[in-house]
């Protein structure tokens, strides 16, 4: 048991996706000016993800070496298309927001990366539970940018105004820079920042 | 004419750079980005990729898979866009793979230049991105020819520009939880931020 909970929790601080194994930024950055996307984004990646780490794991002794990439590709793009139409079929407003980023949820390299590094070497349930740890790994940064870009940035939280501007007769001013996509860059930086001052063990050198 | 294909290029390399205005294909951007050398072999190789791919998708978009696309094969009711992405990625991994061969072949030293970059072209989320916004914009044949070759160069562009400044950074003095992927992402954001003077440009 304490080796299923370490595979589902390493990934959240220790060995997180984004700030650690600098997986799958593109789309941290660019869905993160609301906290809505950022948590819709972040639910399909943790269910591709899941899902492809445990289809790889399930036939990773059928799969011929040399293939293994267009095996692991095909998985993958198969379950975008689902997550894609199901977001489509239920969240129609928000696909349009995230634009091209669900599709490339099969290029984000967490998945990719989780399948090649995980997935073909366990068996399936460990897996699975390390698709759902790499995922919440994933979420923790997603939302923490997505909550301070939508506050700072426009003083609402999820759509609903948190802090009165200063427009429609309260005294918050909003800052402008956090709604523009380079904030998430400085965001990031500053996670990172704090994680390794708290973990100092994740230092690099260079 | 020929004004309309050049906006759509200076376009699609200053304002709507895929790098630094889209954050696509940031993994890549910042893991290749050390030495200059490196970065300028990377971006070759997304302009020559993406500028194969994007036109190629359009053509697919257009005869096969879009909403009735199929008409001029008798079949006019038949929709096959769920299968959109699925089609793209398998031609860019095959493009990949062809282009692999044929630089081989024809032109050694060029294939020796861009080396294990070109595989790992595949799994980079700007040449998917640049053939799913082809498709969003539904860009005719000629602007997606133009629109692969200018959202390649931006890439290219771009990570020469980040790759030049991470050499000039080894000799700051960087405080320890910054070092590496910290400073790298302040360097992209301010970048960033340099970039969206173009987006005021109106072409």
């Amino acid at each position: 048991m304490g080796k299923m909970k370490k595979i589902l929790t390493t990934p959240i601080f220790n060995e997180n996706p984004i700030a650690f194994q600098i997986l799958g930024i593109c789309s941290a950055l660019a869905v993160t000016a609301k906290l809505e996307t950022a948590l819709v984004m972040s639910l399909a990646v943790t269910f591709v993800l899941a899902f492809s780490n445990l289809s790889v794991s399930l036939i990773r002794k059928h799969i011929p070496g040399s293939i293994r990439i267009i095996v692991e590709m095909t998985i993958i793009a198969s379950l975008v298309i689902i997550a894609d139409q199901i977001i489509k079929a239920f969240a129609y407003n928000i696909s349009k927001q995230l634009s091209v980023y669900v599709g490339l949820i099969i290029t984000n390299c967490i998945i990719m990366g989780r399948a090649e590094a995980f997935a073909l070497k366990n068996p399936p349930w460990e897996s699975f539970l390390d698709g759902i740890g790499n995922g919440l790994g994933y979420t923790v940064i997603l939302l923490t940018v997505g909550f301070f870009r939508e506050l700072i940035g426009s003083g609402k939280l999820l759509g609903f105004q948190v802090l009165p501007v200063y427009t429609e007769g309260g005294w918050y001013v909003p800052n402008g820079l956090f709604v523009l996509p380079p904030s998430a860059f400085f965001l990031i930086a500053l996670i990172i920042w704090a994680l390794r001052t708290w973990k100092p063990e994740q230092v690099q050198e260079g | 004419m020929l004004e309309h294909y050049l906006s759509l290029f200076i376009k699609s390399v200053f304002i709507e750079n895929m790098a630094l205005a889209f954050f696509l294909g940031m993994c890549t951007f910042l893991a290749v980005s050390k030495k200059v050398e490196t970065a300028t072999g990377l971006g070759l190789a997304v302009v020559v990729v993406q500028t194969i791919t994007v036109p190629v998708n359009n053509l697919l978009n257009h005869y096969i898979i879009a909403d009735g696309a199929l008409a001029w094969a008798g079949l006019p009711e038949v929709d096959l866009s769920f299968l959109g992405l699925i089609t793209y990625i398998g031609v860019i991994a095959a493009m990949v793979q062809i282009l692999e061969m044929v630089l081989d072949k024809f032109i050694p030293t060029l294939y020796h230049a861009l080396g294990i970059f070109l595989p790992l072209i595949t799994v980079n989320c700007a040449i998917l991105g640049g053939s799913l916004f082809m498709v969003e914009r539904s860009y005719n044949f000629p602007e997606s020819v133009v629109f692969g070759l200018g959202s390649g160069t931006g890439f290219a562009l771009a990570i020469i520009a980040l790759a030049g400044v991470r050499e000039k950074m080894k000799y700051s003095n960087v405080p320890a939880g910054l070092r590496g992927l910290g400073i790298t992402f302040i360097t992209v954001g301010l970048m960033a931020i340099a970039f969206m003077l173009f987006s005021g440009i109106q072409l």
